[in-house]
């Protein structure tokens, strides 16, 4: 009987959700090659634990990233196009805060505060790391999450409110409007120079063949830390709790008598600290910042967030770090030319497949 | 409100004909810019010149518009993927065109064999791509579509099919650096020769070289000219074509679509079908506008198919209004002569009137001397290259805002192109007036 129950559940499977079926057809065939080809020694076992790893670190990164923009589109219903620019935002107060708690003394204030660019700054002389300079960088950690959440609220004012009525395509059109300001007011203020952050000799450790690096050990252990923080903020605070009653169904909470409009104020300075938490660290762990790193990162955090589920936190984590290892994983077959368009193939996939994402049904914030 | 009443008059007499309001708006725009030239005393071939980079401009972007129209104003789809379409147009008819023995390599069709067989590429692809793709909410399709464009590009960047053999067949894309495209086909009206390097002109290219060389004017900006009267020829069809297809039986379910799905397919039409047919000619006008956007230059690069591109047509779609193909073209216009092109002409205008001096390097420095009421050392760092496109950007982005807060329709939203053959909203207020 039961596993008559198996073959019909499968055949309404096959019938029903026919792409469904192929594609995980296709994954697990992957997956096998994988194996097969480490078996057959085709691909080396620490270049696999290497793609792992830098898989990891880039999922963390898009996962925390990825929170915030994840808490606006569920309880605002918008895609916002800023996201990624306000991650570029938050990534140059910080560094300009570092810079200057670091080289205060030694270099012009005007070069610190701009961060190099047309007046060089030697990255190499100011030696930022982690070992060499915490203070500087958890004071530039703090000033970019303050500085991107105010960023945040005053969009929020000048932009967003006014429309709070309009529908989700108007507001996303709208949001493209700020990001094309937002990146081209840091263009016009610190010019584009690619500016190098980091100095001295940041540690590293090898092992098994695999490398760690000191700045992506620390963006995986601060990322996961703030995203405890916040799964803690969201299930056990009573604003939490608003904010989640918000997500599931705006009239029923507003009628409930939770004030809509400053739970709407804190997820933009909840989400905008995160996003400006995670332009400082993804600045620190690449090494270099140019103006334009939010936005080529915003079409994978926004694969991110629709492969957890639009409205999950806790997928947008999660899709973070599946993006991210899936993508590193696809230099087993292709070239890393194509790495950019394999996040958003799957992302593609997914949204034909699965609109839903991961964590369908489940909008916890 | 005496402003009111000014632009009500001038609403009067402008928009019950649409042609009228459009030649007005050309004459206003190339007005502005002969006049300054003129107070400024710039020379005459390079006030000629401008005019011929905004018309042209002017003229492409109107087209773009209009082709977004189709699928946004009339069926309601939100395309953010234009530009990969318009990559995929081009680079078509590059690949086709390029001689066998060139570097990459092409299939060495003649131009017009090409420019077909560009449209049914872009075409075919973009009904395929519509057809998982309609299904999603439109926010949803955005992000698929930029992330379409994205992919576009990136493989058209990828050093992997620059220079390529697939089946036995050599053709690339050039990567990185580009693909060089035919040579403006204009030039055939006035040269006898014009593939050679110095070519000779033959009757007409004589007559019209030698009359135009007293005042100074070149013979580039001559073919350059033609070349814009060619594509405002070309918009006057597609206008001509949108206004049909608005009023035929198929634009009129386009746009019940648009205003009411669920009630379109009770009366019994296939809206999936239509949206495909919609999105893939959409999608086959892109492509060839784009053609036109790039046989002018000869040259395409990965550079010039980024989101931004998509998002240049949408502001000039916004700016005229959805759903109006006039607007589309008063949208295109105005967004290339005034924010398109307008604050690269103020810096010229700046440059000329204010003896700059250096530079500063930096922001900071330049802020540094507001402090003794000295605007010119601000004003210098403004005009720069890199700074004065990110204002011009920064510009664009203050208009868009603006234009989703108060006006999301557009200018001319109001003018939209309505579903049914008569207007009932009218004919409603008529009646209470009669009351």
């Amino acid at each position: 009987m039961a596993a008559r129950d198996y073959y019909s559940r499968g055949q309404n499977l096959v019938y029903n959700r026919p792409v469904l079926v192929i594609f995980a057809v296709i994954g697990v065939f992957l997956v096998f090659d994988i194996l097969r080809q480490v078996g057959t020694g085709t691909i080396v076992i620490t270049d696999l634990m290497s793609y792992l790893w830098n898989g990891l670190v880039l999922g963390m990164s898009l996962g925390l990233a990825g929170v915030g923009l994840s808490m606006t589109y569920s309880i605002l219903n918008f895609a916002n196009f800023a996201h990624g620019d306000l991650i570029t935002s938050g990534a140059f107060a910080g560094w300009a805060t570092a810079f200057l708690i670091a080289g205060l003394g030694e270099f012009s204030v005007e070069s610190l505060i701009l961060i190099g660019g047309p007046i060089a700054v030697g990255s190499n002389e100011l030696g930022i790391n982690v070992v060499n300079t915490p203070l500087a960088l958890l004071a530039g950690l703090l000033v970019a999450a303050v500085l991107t959440a105010a960023l945040s609220l005053l969009l929020d004012r000048i932009v967003f409110k006014p429309m709070r009525s309009a529908d989700g395509v108007t507001l996303m059109i709208a949001s493209v409007g700020v990001a094309l300001f937002l990146r081209n007011f840091l263009t016009y203020s610190f010019l584009t120079d690619s500016r190098g952050l980091t100095g001295g000799n940041v540690p590293q450790f090898t092992i098994a063949g695999v490398t760690f690096g000191g700045h992506q050990i620390t963006l995986v252990v601060v990322a996961a830390l703030l995203m405890l923080g916040t799964h803690i903020l969201l299930q056990y605070t009573k604003i939490g709790t608003a904010m989640r009653a918000m997500a599931a169904n705006k009239d029923l909470a507003k009628v409930t008598g939770i004030p809509t409009e400053r739970v709407v104020k804190l997820t933009w300075i909840i989400g905008g600290g995160l996003t400006g938490c995670a332009g400082f660290l993804i600045a620190l762990q690449q090494g270099t910042l140019t103006v334009t790193m939010g936005w080529d990162l915003l079409l994978l955090v926004f694969a991110a967030v629709i492969l957890g589920g639009v409205g999950s936190i806790y997928g947008a984590m999660v899709g973070g770090v599946i993006l991210g290892i899936a993508s590193r994983l696809a230099l087993v077959w292709i070239p890393a030319s194509f790495l950019l368009v394999a996040a958003f193939v799957i992302m593609i996939v997914m949204l034909l497949v699965r609109p839903s994402g991961l964590f369908s049904g489940r909008t916890t914030a | 409100m005496s402003t009111g009443s000014i632009q009500a008059r001038a609403e009067g007499w402008l928009g019950n004909n649409d042609v009228r309001l459009l030649v007005a708006l050309a004459l206003a725009i190339g007005g502005l810019y002969a006049l300054f030239s003129v107070v400024l005393g710039f020379q005459l071939n390079g006030t000629v010149n401008t005019l011929r980079r905004v018309a042209f401009l002017s003229a492409i972007y109107a087209m773009l518009a209009l082709a977004l129209n189709l699928q946004w104003g009339y069926a309601g789809l939100f395309n953010l993927g234009a530009a990969g379409f318009m990559a995929i147009g081009v680079y078509t008819m590059g690949i086709l065109t390029a001689p066998v023995t060139a570097s990459p390599p092409g299939f060495g069709l003649p131009l017009p064999v090409a420019i077909v067989g560009a449209i049914l590429m872009t075409g075919v692809i973009g009904g395929l791509a519509a057809l998982p793709a309609i299904r999603l909410r439109a926010d949803y399709l955005a992000i698929v579509t930029v992330a379409f464009s994205e992919i576009v590009r990136l493989t058209l960047r990828a050093p992997e099919f620059a220079n390529t053999r697939i089946a036995g067949v050599a053709f690339g894309t050039g990567g990185a650096t580009g693909l060089s495209l035919p040579s403006n086909p204009i030039r055939i009206l006035f040269y006898t020769d014009p593939a050679a390097t110095a070519p000779a002109p033959n009757a007409l290219g004589a007559a019209i070289f030698s009359a135009v060389e007293p005042l100074g004017i070149e013979q580039t900006l001559v073919i350059g000219w033609a070349y814009v009267v060619v594509l405002c020829l070309c918009l006057g069809l597609l206008y001509w074509l949108m206004i049909r297809i608005g009023k035929s039986p198929f634009g009129r379910v386009l746009k019940s679509i648009r205003e009411d799905q669920q009630v379109t397919q009770a009366l019994g039409k296939d809206t999936r079908l239509f949206k495909i047919k919609t999105f893939a000619l959409g999608c086959a006008l892109m492509g060839l506008i784009a053609i036109l956007w790039r046989l002018s230059g000869g040259y395409a690069s990965p550079r010039m198919f980024k989101p931004i591109q998509t998002f240049y047509i949408f502001i000039a779609l916004f700016i005229g209004g959805t759903g109006s193909p006039t607007g589309s073209i008063v949208g295109g216009a105005l967004f290339a002569s005034l924010l398109f092109e307008g604050p690269s002409f103020i810096r010229r205008v700046v440059a000329e009137y204010l003896q700059l001096s250096n530079a500063p390097d930096t922001l900071v420095g330049a802020l540094a001397q507001l402090g003794t009421l000295d605007v010119t050392p601000l004003l210098a760092y403004s005009v720069q290259d890199v700074s004065i496109s990110a204002l011009r950007l920064m510009l664009l982005g203050i208009v868009l805002v603006y234009l989703m807060q108060r006006h999301p329709d557009g200018l001319l939203g109001h003018r939209k192109a309505i579903a049914s053959s008569v207007d009932l909203s009218q004919q409603a207020t008529q009646e209470d007036d009669n009351e």
